[in-house]
């Protein structure tokens, strides 16, 4: 359009922090797990360094049916100033309730959603769909085809991820945040092939997640795949890529980055 | 004193955190008589337009927020609180809104398939702004930098001096920021745009009435 700036909006650069218990952990595969920090810790240094946004993922909130993680968002939330997404064990509206009063902006869904669909209707009712945001734990089951697992990976549903994804459109997700299990914690890149075949299926924002080892994997996933957002743990996390540095090498690749 | 208005539809947590961080001195309330004392006036939302109108009308805010606004009292509508300022929004139906600021919110221009710079509904993300060089409160923030956005629908001022900042949304120049007197409203999330979007509520606590 003439008269408008034609350049393509800038991609979201996203943390992913694993909490267990009173820490930041990082497996593979969603499995096996080492301490990167305290989550305070961590958080404040990836908003100092310029992050976009925050995901906190409680991993074993939905095995245990509890939640411990809100007091760590809300040490975090006193002095990051940027959105923060809480996932994990968010079983029904009044745990939706206590993350936004602890500081989150949005919640991330999965398990819970996956028992019962209905979840995502009515969170998307009584906050707004931009508060919902479905978590897709994405396993390959052959080519073009994904189940989706619950409880941080652990456990198989037959669902198919293409299948699913449609379906929570509807009922009012604002946004999918899309782990690919057999990725994840690689850093041998993403699952470029799901990412498009989900980001071809729904209209709402799509984060790619899991297997991000490089810049260049990030850049594949935006300029590629046309993705919205990307999640990043590992490289950030082992100082392989830390934040300014992804910034840097996208912007120098031509891709618009917030300073 | 600033006033946050709290009527059940806001992220306050996130606006108060900001406030304590600039040192700035507020109340959260939701008490039609607050409003009408306060100095200065936050109003957050979140949501969909006529349940946030609804949230003012249980707790008795609309015509403390009308008188404040004709009084001069400097407000600042965030996101759906910026829409609510306006006289109507589209939002599930055809409401009415505080009708502070001529205008109504419609939904966002949908992406064309063949745009390859297409931004999608809800338009989620950082988005640097095209401002006005005279905007008073807005002029905070930098041409280089970026504030955090999460909309699917946007404040249409209708009175093009009342629209301070715009944003390129599939084509078209969408009203982000609305400065009239002492009336401020943006859609995006200064609270949670980092240090630029702290500077831009430091200028607005800071303006003189």
């Amino acid at each position: 359009m003439i008269g408008l700036c034609a350049t393509a909006p800038p991609p979201r650069l996203i943390a992913r922090l694993d909490i267990k218990g009173p820490n930041v952990i990082k497996g593979i595969h969603l499995e096996g797990l080492r301490v990167v920090g305290q989550p305070g810790d961590v958080a404040r240094r990836y908003y100092q360094q310029g992050i976009d946004e925050i995901v906190y993922m409680d991993t074993v909130a939905s095995l245990y049916g509890r939640n411990n993680i809100l007091d760590v968002v809300e040490a975090a939330a006193r002095d990051i100033f940027v959105p923060l997404t809480v996932g994990g064990g968010i079983r029904g509206i009044d745990d939706i309730v206590a993350a936004l009063r602890s500081g989150a902006d949005k919640v991330a869904v999965n398990t819970a959603a996956i028992a019962r669909p209905d979840l995502i209707r009515e969170a998307a009712q009584c906050f707004g769909s931009q508060c919902v945001v479905l978590s897709v734990e994405a396993k390959a089951r052959g080519p073009g085809r994904w189940e989706a697992l619950t409880d941080n990976g652990r456990q198989r549903t037959e669902i198919d991820v293409l299948d699913w994804v449609v379906e929570a459109e509807g009922l009012g997700a604002g946004e999918i945040l899309l782990t690919s299990v057999d990725r994840e914690g690689t850093r041998n890149g993403f699952d470029h092939a799901l990412f498009r075949a989900v980001r071809a299926r729904v209209e709402i924002p799509v984060i790619g997640c899991g297997g991000a080892g490089s810049a260049e994997h990030v850049a594949e996933a935006v300029r590629g795949d046309g993705l919205d957002a990307v999640a990043c743990a590992s490289i950030f996390h082992y100082d392989t890529c830390p934040v300014p540095a992804l910034k840097a090498a996208l912007s120098q690749d031509g891709i618009v980055v917030r300073r | 004193m600033i006033t946050v208005v709290d009527y059940g539809r806001g992220n306050l947590f996130s606006i108060g955190q900001a406030l304590r961080h600039l040192g700035a001195e507020f109340e959260i309330s939701s008490a039609p008589a607050a409003i009408a004392a306060a100095e200065r006036i936050i109003f957050p939302g979140v949501g969909a337009f006529a349940d946030a109108m609804a949230g003012l009308r249980e707790r008795g805010l609309v015509a403390p927020l009308k008188a404040a606004a004709r009084s001069g009292t400097p407000i600042l509508g965030i996101c759906v609180g910026c829409q609510l300022m306006l006289s109507r929004g589209e939002e599930f139906g055809d409401h009415a809104g505080l009708d502070l600021i001529p205008g109504t919110v419609t939904r966002l221009p949908a992406p064309r398939a063949d745009d390859a710079a297409a931004i999608r509904i809800p338009n989620v993300g950082w988005r640097r702004l095209d401002t006005r060089a005279d905007a008073v409160v807005l002029s905070a923030v930098a041409a280089d930098e970026m504030m955090y956005f999460v909309h699917s629908y946007a404040p249409m001022a209708s009175e093009p001096a009342t629209i301070a900042a715009t944003i390129p949304v599939n084509g078209q120049a969408v009203p982000v920021g609305i400065e009239q007197g002492a009336l401020v409203g943006v859609q995006f999330h200064p609270e949670k745009s980092g240090p630029a979007g702290l500077r831009l509520l430091k200028r607005f606590v800071g303006i003189q009435q």
